[in-house]
């Protein structure tokens, strides 16, 4: 079984767009949505939930106005500044230590369970996929990331898939640190801009760190030439391959219009490409 | 005055509406960017950095002649940062919240607080414009104290603008958090709207006034369109796909230094969200 993720440190460069296409190409994969504060993957895979499970993470404090003799010592030691002159917990600050509970002299304060989330099992035509989604204004996202890989690779492991791939969050911190530990192989999908160097070299510093594998694929590589020379070079001097350059295209959005992973939505230079990409990472 | 500039989803041009917002307007202007983990402003703003200091979070260290190993310590942790063997206590800091309770309730007196980097905060100024922005160190887990940080540097007598991360959990919130207006930055395309929906939820439930800019305005369909009408979103700007704007971008060229007409734009959207901001004082 291997794990591949699709990373990028900026958003919007082209993770869930060609995670899309990898699951339908794979054949016999399971599908991981690790971006799970904004997740996208079931739109293009059009899946059909199976199984519904809540997340809970944490705690989040509750004060008993009836013992609460006001004291505030408990708006003192908290760190967050969740409690209020009032003695209300805000629930979306507090982070659930439960110093106030520890400190509080009347005993007025209860570490209550949270739910922060919920995450789906689903079935779409290409395999299964593995997807969540994080409560409003809830935290925790690498547990919730965790909690999906955990359960991507289960149904790995017992239908006898070949490959986990799993679509990864932008940005550099807990979700992707948890999108990343222990995959096979980090895609990383960049764009020939400064922004997309920029952060590109964020997150590769952060997946050699971690002692991952490393691939490149430069989208949109004829919005800025030059940039993607720059890019090709920076890669051939870290010793990470190329796997491809993806022509701009105005099918990608029609294809998400349509909610059809692009490389079954069209036969063009792109969808060419991407196909042999996916056979360089499954040869 | 704040107006933080958020999204849901990445790539959807969060810092390319901020960043030609601060240089359009005629006022004193601030800028934050809160993307600490992928900062890029600072590419198109090109600022003299004046300081660079380093922030920190406190983390616990144990006094092993004063430990007992009772355990208290990791029992406490919510955050499982604290493991204590036979004779000896593991910190795992990178996992620690900065709550203070292992310190507090320890009965041999033996934690104390030791500050360790997470990352770096810069100021400096663009022209008339001060810059101020954060860098996660590679590797660091939660990046809410740096962005906690480099929002203690709001001056909100000026026009404060705060470019912030995507996504909808902890940064997103620590970024657009204390905000007088979000703009909320989409696409019209089905990502662009499942994750501005998103976005949506969590400006609400911190009661932030906002409205939408549909970037790439002439793609896609006319889904998101009929969901800002239908939620009574107001449409602050539509901007149309244009390739001359993507190569400006590429290169790090702020749109309004090469397409004056921007700048009215921009200027007319600000006089309008200061008057909704006024309206609902």
């Amino acid at each position: 079984m291997k794990q591949i993720v699709i990373i990028s440190g900026k958003g919007g460069t082209g993770k869930t767009v060609l995670s899309a296409s990898f699951a339908v190409l794979a054949r016999n994969a399971v599908f991981a949505d690790c971006d799970v504060d904004a997740a996208d993957l079931h739109l293009l895979l059009r899946s059909e939930i199976k199984e519904t499970h809540d997340f809970q993470s944490g705690k989040k404090a509750k004060i008993d106005k009836k013992l609460c003799t006001e004291c505030g010592y408990c708006i003192d030691v908290c760190r967050f500044a969740s409690i209020s002159s009032d003695f209300i917990v805000d629930a979306i600050s507090c982070e659930g230590c439960g110093v106030c509970s520890y400190i509080c002299p009347a005993r007025a304060i209860e570490m209550e369970d949270n739910i922060s989330g919920e995450w789906f099992i689903s079935e779409t035509k290409y395999g299964p996929l593995v997807h969540a989604r994080l409560g409003i204004a809830e935290t925790n996202s690498g547990k919730l990331v965790s909690l999906v890989r955990q359960n991507a690779k289960k149904i790995a492991e017992e239908r006898d898939l070949k490959y986990i791939i799993i679509d990864g969050p932008p940005g550099i911190s807990c979700p992707v640190i948890a999108s990343l530990v222990g995959v096979d192989l980090a895609i990383i999908v960049t764009e020939p801009t400064l922004s997309g160097i920029h952060d590109m070299k964020r997150i590769i510093e952060l997946a050699k760190n971690l002692s991952i594998p490393i691939q490149v694929i430069i989208n949109k590589a004829d919005i800025n030439t030059k940039n993607s020379i720059a890019i090709e070079k920076l890669c051939k001097m870290s010793n990470i391959p190329v796997l491809g350059r993806l022509p701009f295209s105005d099918k990608v959005v029609e294809s998400i219009t349509k909610g059809v992973p692009v490389v079954e939505f069209c036969k063009e230079e792109i969808t060419e490409e991407i196909n042999i990409i996916w056979e360089k990472i499954a040869s | 005055m704040i107006i933080s500039i958020a999204s849901g989803k990445g790539g959807t041009g969060k810092t390319t509406i901020a960043v030609n917002l601060a240089l359009s307007i005629d006022k004193e202007v601030q800028f934050l960017d809160c993307d600490v983990e992928e900062p890029n402003a600072h590419i198109f703003l090109k600022p003299k950095m004046k300081t660079s200091k380093k922030v920190s979070i406190p983390v616990p260290e144990v006094d092993d002649e004063k430990c007992n190993f009772c355990r208290k310590c990791a029992e406490f942790c919510a955050y499982n940062a604290i493991a204590v063997l036979k004779n000896k206590v593991l910190i795992f800091s990178n996992l620690c919240h900065s709550c203070g309770g292992c310190t507090l309730l320890c009965p041999q007196k033996a934690i104390s607080e030791v500050n360790r980097e997470i990352g770096i905060l810069e100021t400096g100024n663009s022209g008339g414009l001060q810059f101020i922005h954060g860098r996660l160190n590679i590797g660091e887990a939660m990046s809410s104290p740096l962005i906690r940080a480099v929002k203690e540097q709001i001056n909100s007598d000026k026009i404060v603008i705060i470019d912030a991360p995507p996504g909808t959990s902890c940064p997103m919130i620590e970024s657009v958090k204390g905000s007088d207006f979000s703009i909320l930055v989409s696409e019209p395309t089905p990502f662009g709207l499942n994750d501005l929906t998103l976005a949506v939820e969590v400006l609400r439930k911190l009661s932030i006034p906002f409205g939408v800019i549909i970037n790439r305005a002439d793609i896609g369909d006319d889904s998101l369109e009929r969901y800002c009408k239908n939620e009574h979103i107001p449409v602050l700007l539509r901007i149309p796909f244009d390739k001359k704007i993507a190569f400006l971008y590429s290169k790090g060229i702020p749109v309004v230094k090469e397409q004056k007409e921007y700048i009215t734009k921009f200027n007319d959207m600000l006089n309008n969200i200061l008057d909704k901001v006024q309206r609902n004082k």
